[in-house]
């Protein structure tokens, strides 16, 4: 509720004035069966054409006047629902760009989609609907068992006392009801993944003749959600024919107690006639009503979502200024431990150091730590234990953009945004024409000028280029502008041994000021480095250049025995 | 991914581009077929049509009988209660019987919706699933998998509710406008002027409003596509200090969201209000004109009373009609998908005298084989060698040079367009594919296991295997300790394409499969890198156990396969350029020797 206020509270008087309008609109659908009522039992029997037709003139004002007050606050209500939401989408991205990777690895990515997507449109709709339907049905509701009250009291207890049925019906309906579907899409989760296992797989399953079995492994899973969806839609057809029933049989009441009151002298016949439209009127809001509360209940659900990562902890920026100290090492990390889970340290005790320009590859089995360094170099985490220094100084005192903007990077499987090659090589970063041309030429990328050159488009994930394609382009980007530290993070694994080589020499003569961090699992790639960090279990197990590591270290002589073929056989 | 697609090469293909296509869909042609399909279920719909005339029937009697009743009450003399019992008691009955007859056609509909889906998804799941690997390659997975369920969810809604709310509407538009007539003509006269302004109305509304709402879906994609891309790349923009100029994309692409969100229900805004108001307009009419009617004793109350009810029930259908008919056009639009997959050719049938291959040596030979992806686009070109029983053939050469087109054609993936491949002298296509298909084993780059047991995904490959069988396979490709230190074993269920265990796991997995099948051939896609040191030693072994003693094919990353080779195809832009033995290609000092320098350079 205080999410809303919070975002709300900028258009008080928008929403005031709307609801104003909304307010008068309203009365005056709700006037019309009075009116009707009026000229039936009063004014008819006076004979009087002229009184007919003014009270006629009257209702049609009334009518003209709910149509105008309706749209207008309609379409107050529509432009308040879209600032407000424009705004909680800016607010809610923004932090999601400056939540710490913790912090997203938290929520995780596709809640953090879906809280930015699914849950910002409840949000918006529940803001539009608040004001449209939540103020006409509270109305309609309050408004209508008012007038049958002054028509006819009794009849109008009558009229309220059916309402809680109605209410528990709806209630008692959708809470067997919920449940089941929440069942029936789990089965369409299997049968989707049938599907997709099914077309990811084709080759083998051709390949054995299993295609037979596969239709029958899907024609009984699709029966399952078959039945599991009848059931639950079974549940559901019982709602409309009882609220039917429920409201017809509210009409034949009126009619048979009415008819009592006529007899008696206690209420005339047109007012009969009013109470029947006034009836279909107040349930239809009552209808309403519980429907909006269902929506709103969800649309809470919602709000609690986007607040929590709104509440979501955020980088910390680091120091004012930064000035590196010529003579400390370029990149030093000092008995560096740190851990995802805060339990068990996925790197353990990392000490190295390097120069300006010194060349460190990190080798190792998967999940041995060696994204996590880079993560932490960058400080996409912070350090447990130990400190990481950057020309001497610790780099949670380096201001954060500072910091990253020495960087040029390609992490494992890293992104590849939709647009052209020229955006995804730039980023949004200031890069001159010629060195964007370098970074392409360095980086073995000559296939961009066959596609047609930079302005070629690239899809989502940049799925329209090959693995090789892609790393190229990633390396085009991470060497744009000659950053100061280079990093690689299986950055060449798609690339053949040629081209690799050939990215190796560009590397060599036209980078002698960067320092390179390359991560590999193919020895090749990091062989020629100065420094050789061989990592297992987070802990490092041995640390030099490649013949030094070859002596000293038997994880490294195991690997480089594998796969430069050095075995007997 | 580098087998889907026969390597990067193909990447590009159109096929596999942005998923907003507009085709033009012949309307009438979809429509005939789709109430074809509909025959299926002529006798469910036609009782589904049966019982909503006479629950709207049944329906339509009521406001009648409170008409009278309410005349009872107003009866000259004081109140009719004998008169007022006996309509009341009517009035229950009958709405009792429709509101029963409502709920069974509620249920018809569910079942009909129900029969409709599952044959739908069925048919269209058996075309898939006998469709040419060609045909799943150049599509995308997503777009399949959306006209399985979303197309057929859209067509079953809009079938079976739409058709019979367009029935149950036209029944009440006729019935209450006979009770209408049957009460007053006069007064239907002053009714009848709000219709065309109500008609009219929707129209214009539904015109303005359409186009906009879908400019809004087609944004609120866009924002979806956009959040996944940035929030799944925020690593990566943050390496690259791009926090402010994403956030100002959004706001840009943001703004145009809720402005389309604001233009939609600018317009969509008028609806309910006008619908009102010409509800109101009507009733306004037939106030004035029945109370002057009544004063002239032409009608009674109790008759301007089931007039106003009527005149209700007449109105609320012809607003919906707007609706309908939009939601009929998205059904037509899903359907059009629907049949277009379904039209889509199958995977030819085999030859017609076509035999089972059986007792196979493993003899292969390519003769001037050619073949292309596309029409007039050849990616190999008159490629002939021989394989002798038990050779060991290594494909090498960078990524996307078509290293896995080969492996397409030898197991008829795709058919070559001239030439012929032959196995033990018989020619491919003069033997089933299934049988064709069973003598090679096969390991691919890409792991693939299904949901399901470990034990469910070794015995895959052969129809009710034993525990024994498949246990000696995991021992033999060194996964039965792993697979042993799971807490259930060989039960152990694999979810989501494996994701509970490593990469490495699951290639011995896919090679213990490979190892169950009794073949005298082999093609193996050897994976690049990923795996750590351990697990590829294991790999290496489990591989090596595999080739004994059959024909292999394998696309070749690992040095000690390709220097055992008998002989190497280097493949380069689609072509074999270079072949031979190691020793003879280092001879030879061209490329071959090039990429095998490289790596040491």
């Amino acid at each position: 509720m205080q999410f809303f206020i919070r975002y709300l509270r900028p258009y008080g008087r928008r929403i005031t004035g709307g609801l104003i309008i909304k307010f008068f609109g309203t009365i005056m659908d709700l006037f019309l069966p009075w009116l009707l009522a009026y000229m039936l039992d009063e004014v008819a029997p006076t004979k009087n054409r002229g009184q007919i037709f003014f009270f006629g003139g009257v209702m049609l004002l009334c009518s003209i006047i709910a149509w105008l007050g309706n749209v207008l606050a309609n379409r107050a209500a529509a432009s308040v629902a879209r600032d407000a939401i424009r705004t909680v989408r800016h607010d809610l991205f923004k932090k999601i760009t400056l939540l710490t990777s913790r912090e997203i690895d938290r929520f995780t990515i596709p809640s953090l989609i879906s809280r930015m997507t699914t849950d910002t449109y409840h949000i918006y709709r529940i803001i539009g609907m608040a004001q449209r339907m939540g103020i006409r049905s509270p109305i309609l509701l309050v408004g209508g068992i008012i007038v049958t009250m002054t028509l006819d009291s009794a009849l109008s207890t009558l009229l309220v006392a059916m309402l809680p049925f109605l209410g528990l019906i709806v209630w008692f309906i959708s809470k067997k009801g919920v449940p089941l579907y929440t069942i029936t899409q789990k089965h369409i989760d299997t049968l989707t993944r049938i599907v997709r296992e099914n077309l990811t797989g084709i080759r083998i399953i051709k390949a054995l003749s299993k295609t037979e079995d596969e239709k029958k492994r899907f024609d009984r899973m699709n029966e399952t959600v078959a039945a599991s969806e009848t059931k639950a839609a079974s549940v559901m057809a019982v709602n409309s024919p009882t609220m039917q029933f429920l409201l017809n049989m509210g009409l034949v009441l009126v009619i048979v107690v009415g008819a009592g009151r006529v007899d008696a002298g206690l209420s005339g016949t047109g007012n009969i006639i009013a109470f029947l439209s006034y009836f279909t009127i107040i349930l239809q809001a009552m209808l309403t009503i519980t429907r909006f509360l269902t929506m709103y209940s969800k649309a809470l659900a919602s709000a609690k979502r986007v607040d929590e990562v709104l509440e979501g902890q955020e980088e910390i920026w680091g120091g004012e200024a930064f000035a590196p100290d010529p003579k400390a090492p370029h990149i030093e990390f000092d008995r560096v431990s740190f851990s995802y889970n805060k339990k068990s340290p996925d790197v353990k005790d990392i000490s190295f150091s390097l120069k300006q320009g010194q060349r460190l590859g990190i080798l190792g089995p998967t999940g041995a730590g060696k994204s996590t360094l880079i993560k932490l170099l960058l400080r996409l985490y912070d350090v447990d234990d130990g400190q990481i220094r950057i020309g001497g100084k610790d780099i949670r005192e380096i201001p954060l953009e500072k910091l990253r903007q020495m960087f040029g990077v390609v992490f494992q499987n890293d992104a590849i945004f939709r647009g052209n090659i020229e955006d995804n090589i730039r980023l949004g970063r200031k890069i001159s024409l010629e060195e964007m041309e370098k970074a392409i030429q360095d980086a073995q990328a000559a296939f961009i000028e066959e596609k047609g050159g930079v302005s070629t488009p690239v899809v989502s994930r940049g799925q329209n280029f090959s693995g090789g394609q892609q790393q190229r382009l990633l390396l085009s980007r991470a060497l744009a502008g000659t950053p100061d530290i280079l990093i690689l993070d299986d950055a060449s694994s798609a690339l053949d041994f040629k081209t690799e080589a050939a990215l190796r020499a560009a590397l060599k003569s036209g980078y002698e000021k960067t320092t390179v961090i390359t991560i590999a699992q193919r020895i090749s790639a990091i062989m020629h480095c100065d420094v050789i960090l061989v990592l297992e279990d987070g802990q490092p197990q041995g640390v030099g250049t490649h013949e030094e590591l070859m002596e000293s270290c038997s994880l490294y002589r195991e690997i480089a025995h594998l796969q430069l073929g050095g075995e007997e056989e | 991914m580098m087998m889907r697609g026969g390597g990067g090469m193909r990447g590009g293909m159109p096929g596999k581009g942005p998923r907003y296509e507009h085709k033009p869909i012949n309307k009438k042609a979809t429509l005939a077929r789709l109430l074809k399909y509909m025959l299926h279920f002529k006798w469910l719909l036609f009782l589904a049509l049966v019982l909503t005339i006479l629950s709207n029937t049944f329906a339509m009697v009521g406001p009648k009988l409170s008409g009278s009743a309410i005349d009872c009450i107003a009866a000259e003399g004081g109140v009719d209660f004998a008169g007022v019992r006996h309509f009341a008691l009517l009035m229950l009955l009958f709405y009792l019987i429709s509101s029963l007859l409502s709920y069974l056609l509620q249920i018809l509909m569910v079942h009909i919706s129900r029969r409709v889906t599952l044959r739908m998804r069925k048919d269209l799941f058996a075309r898939l699933a006998d469709m040419s690997v060609g045909y799943i390659d150049s599509h995308s997975i997503g777009d399949l998998i959306s006209r399985i369920f979303y197309d057929t969810d859209t067509i079953n809604t809009s079938l079976s509710s739409d058709v019979v709310h367009v029935m149950a509407s036209s029944i009440t538009i006729v019935l209450s406008m006979a009770m209408m007539l049957s009460i007053s003509p006069m007064l239907v006269l002053v009714f009848v002027v709000t219709i065309p302004v109500s008609m009219l109305l929707t129209a214009f509304i539904t015109k303005h409003t359409q186009p906009l709402f879908r400019i809004r879906s087609r944004k609120m994609g866009e924002l979806n596509d956009f959040s996944e891309e940035m929030i799944s790349g925020m690593k990566t923009l943050k390496a690259y200090n791009q926090e402010e100029n994403t956030l100002v994309s959004l706001d840009a692409l943001n703004e145009e969201v809720v402005t389309s969100y604001y233009k939609s229900e600018y317009y969509s805004s008028i609806t309910g209000p006008s619908v009102n108001f010409v509800n109101n307009l009507s009733m306004t009419l037939i106030s004035m004109f029945g109370a002057l009617m009544y004063m002239m004793g032409n009608i009674s109350l109790g008759n301007i009373s089931s007039f106003v009810q009527y005149s209700r029930r007449f109105s609320g259908p012809i607003n919906e009609i707007a609706n309908i008919y939009g939601e009929l056009q998205s059904a037509l639009a899903a359907a059009d998908r629907v049949f277009t997959l379904l039209d889509e050719p199958l995977e030819p049938a085999d030859a017609e005298n076509a035999h089972e291959l059986t007792q196979v040596q493993g003899n292969v030979v390519m003769e001037n084989v050619s073949f292309g992806y596309e029409k007039g686009k050849t990616v190999l070109k008159n490629l002939s060698f021989q394989a002798r029983s038990g050779a060991l053939i290594a494909i090498v050469g960078p990524t996307g040079a078509g290293k896995t087109t080969l492996i397409n054609l030898l197991m008829r993936f795709y058919d070559i367009e001239s030439g012929r491949i032959m196995v033990d002298g018989q020619s491919v296509d003069e033997v089933t594919r299934a049988s064709l298909r069973r003598a090679y084993s096969m390991v691919l780059q890409d792991t693939w296991l299904f949901s399901g047991t470990i034990f469910d995904n070794i015995a895959y490959a052969k129809p009710g295997a034993t525990r024994e069988e498949v246990e000696a396979v995991a021992k033999a490709a060194k996964i039965h300790n792993y697979i042993m230190s799971l807490p259930e074993g060989y039960d152990t269920v694999i979810t989501d394409d494996g994701a509970n265990i490593s990469k490495g796991q699951k290639q011995l997995l896919t090679i213990a499969r490979a190892m169950l099948v009794d073949a005298h051939m082999l093609i193996l896609d050897e994976a690049t890198s990923n795996v750590d040191t351990r697990t590829e030693v294991q790999i290496q072994q489990a591989m090596r156990r595999l080739m004994q003693d059959k024909t292999c094919f394998v696309v070749a990353h690992r040095l000690s396969t390709i220097k055992h080779a008998d002989l190497i195809l280097v493949v380069k832009d689609g072509n074999v350029i270079e072949r031979g033995t190691h020793k003879e290609l280092m001879k030879q000092g061209g490329f071959y020797r090039e990429l095998y320098d490289a790596q040491f350079s």
